[in-house]
């Protein structure tokens, strides 16, 4: 076990003790000739200087955005996933067809999507050429962009959450559903009371996986606006890489201080997550 | 079974299914069609605003053409330094921490256990800059293996994770009938323990594969030029290159897109299996 341990201490817990240390300091990432560290000590200076920041509160309103839209990852991913629990023949084909989405990169999926918002001939554009009779190149628009970007993540994280909800009606009882029916359950009724119930493990690692990857959405931001326009589409995740090492220049402390605000946040959700897997190793 | 099967339902329903099948398909890939599409698409086609109808040819000389003109050959080559060393390390490694947490209950095995998981579902960018740092002054700074040790260390916290809890889930009496044999401890783990191992070992292997392949952010971060940057930082510093030349930026992605894609359709049963542990209990 050593090894694997060592290895993540190294890489993981110790940066991040590092970092929380770092958000402390105002650093440029250099050392100087003798190899000394060579930032200087601001308390709580960096925090301060958050709080004021504009481009700051831009970033948190969309990563709550994000977080709160993502979750449609949920119902969409459920809805296809029984549309798709039958038995036809090549079904299996249709599933893993369905899934796609989420094998590819999202670097591609960002590429995918900027070409189909592209002005004045993607396919979006021309969409809403045709019903409105004015073309919108939603990634130029400050106020949609971000939710351009969005619906594109959504596109991967429903195909993960669907596959999910297929495994878990694969493995719901279907004496219950028998015995739902015959006491007359239907439709809805019957999927809310019967089946959501036992869907439980499913929706709970969907709602895991869907924060996080809410939380983490950097690749598209950066590949589709590269934060703009207009800085409107950062999240912190992405403020945070422009400010230590984006164009802006070094400001390492800074950064750290930004990935403490979004490591704070995700610990909320990781701490729901381990005290639900305590819960169940204690239950054994 | 729910929903109810279809073949319960009358033969107008039936049919009305077997036509929203392959509809609902088409639309919901439809964007990754459009790019296939377009990668296949003349240059010419585009430059005269033909986006959509009918291509004048099939343009395979797009794909010849990012491999010959531009690196992303060499890069997909670095991808590929990156991720199989990354798979055989960060499994190799989790099979032995995984071990070592299910089987023996020294104290502090649930905490070591839960820094596993909980270290896995933290921020990049909370490591990202003492990680460069160290990168830095271990002189492996945009190189193939600073990148990959890094990646090994991440992964094997979700890889722990997973072993952990398959090892759990075999029969205990098992080891313990080959303790009481007085089988020596390593014995029991390469002996007993890893040949049953041998489905979550390709589930992992095929997950991490595609998680690294597809690994955007590090790879920014860790890597700067050519000689070692993978596909997708890659494409990402193409596509800057290639402002709105669509049919090469398509070309790119579906290139980049296939390896996971094909493993993905080799592996289906344990890719699957990977994702959804602990979606059922």
């Amino acid at each position: 076990m050593a090894p694997g341990l060592f290895m993540f201490t190294v890489y993981v817990l110790w940066p991040i003790v590092q970092s929380i240390t770092l958000s402390f300091y105002d650093w440029n990432g250099l050392y100087n000739q003798d190899g000394e560290f060579t930032g200087t000590f601001v308390g709580m200076g960096n925090y301060a200087e958050l709080i004021r920041d504009p481009a700051f509160e831009t970033s948190l309103w969309n990563n709550f955005y994000w977080l709160a839209l993502y979750l449609l990852a949920l119902p969409a991913g459920l809805l296809i996933a029984i549309f798709l629990n039958q038995t036809v023949t090549g079904i299996r084909l249709y599933k893993s067809l369905f899934f796609f989405p989420f094998v590819i990169s999202q670097v591609v999926v960002g590429l995918i999507f900027a070409w189909f918002y592209a002005p004045n001939f993607g396919l979006f554009y021309l969409l809403t050429e045709w019903v409105t009779g004015d073309g919108t190149a939603i990634l130029a628009d400050p106020d949609l962009v971000t939710f351009g970007i969005i619906a594109a993540g959504l596109w991967p994280q429903i195909a993960y959450v669907m596959i999910l909800y297929l495994t878990g009606l694969n493995n719901v009882a279907p004496d219950q559903i028998e015995a739902a029916r015959l006491d007359g359950a239907k439709g809805w009724r019957m999927l809310w009371y019967v089946v959501l119930p036992q869907l439980r493990p499913a929706t709970f690692i969907a709602v895991i996986v869907t924060v996080i990857g809410a939380l983490r959405s950097f690749d598209l931001v950066s590949i589709m606006t590269t934060g703009g326009p207009f800085g409107s589409s950062r999240v912190l995740s992405y403020y945070m890489f422009e400010m230590a090492l984006g164009e802006f220049g070094f400001r390492m402390g800074y950064g750290a201080a930004i990935a403490v605000v979004l490591f704070a946040i995700m610990m909320i959700f990781i701490s729901g997550f381990i005290w639900k897997m305590w819960r169940d190793e204690k239950e054994r | 079974m729910f929903p109810r099967p279809i073949q319960q339902s009358s033969p107008a329903v039936q049919w009305l299914y077997s036509i929203a099948l392959p509809v609902a398909l088409l639309i919901w890939l439809f964007p990754l069609l459009g790019v296939a599409l377009t990668s296949l698409r003349p240059a010419s086609d585009l430059a005269q605003g033909n986006y959509f109808g009918m291509p004048s040819g099939i343009a395979w000389e797009n794909y010849i053409f990012i491999f010959t003109e531009t690196p992303i050959g060499q890069y997909m080559v670095n991808s590929l330094w990156v991720t199989i060393p990354t798979v055989i390390g960060a499994v190799g490694l989790s099979l032995m921490t995984g071990f070592a947490l299910a089987v023996y209950g020294f104290r502090g095995n649930i905490l070591v256990f839960f820094m596993f998981v909980a270290g896995n579902f933290v921020p990049f960018q909370i490591l990202m800059v003492p990680v460069r740092d160290m990168t830095l002054n271990l002189g492996m700074y945009d190189t193939w293996y600073g990148l990959a040790l890094f990646h090994i260390a991440f992964q094997t916290g979700f890889c722990t994770l997973f072993m952990r809890n398959f090892i759990k889930a075999l029969p205990y009496e098992l080891i313990e009938a080959a303790r009481v044999e007085g089988v020596a401890e390593w014995r029991i783990f390469w002996f007993i323990v890893l040949p049953l191992m041998r489905p979550a070992i390709a589930a992992l292997s095929v997950l991490v594969f595609t998680f690294i392949w597809n690994d955007f952010f590090w790879a920014t971060v860790l890597t700067q030029g050519v000689d070692s940057q993978p596909i997708t930082a890659g494409l990402s510093s193409l596509n800057g290159q290639w402002i709105a030349q669509w049919h090469l930026v398509s070309a790119g992605s579906i290139l980049a897109a296939l390896p996971p894609v094909l493993m993905f359709f080799l592996m289906q049963k344990h890719f699957i299996a990977g994702l959804t542990l602990g979606a059922v209990k």
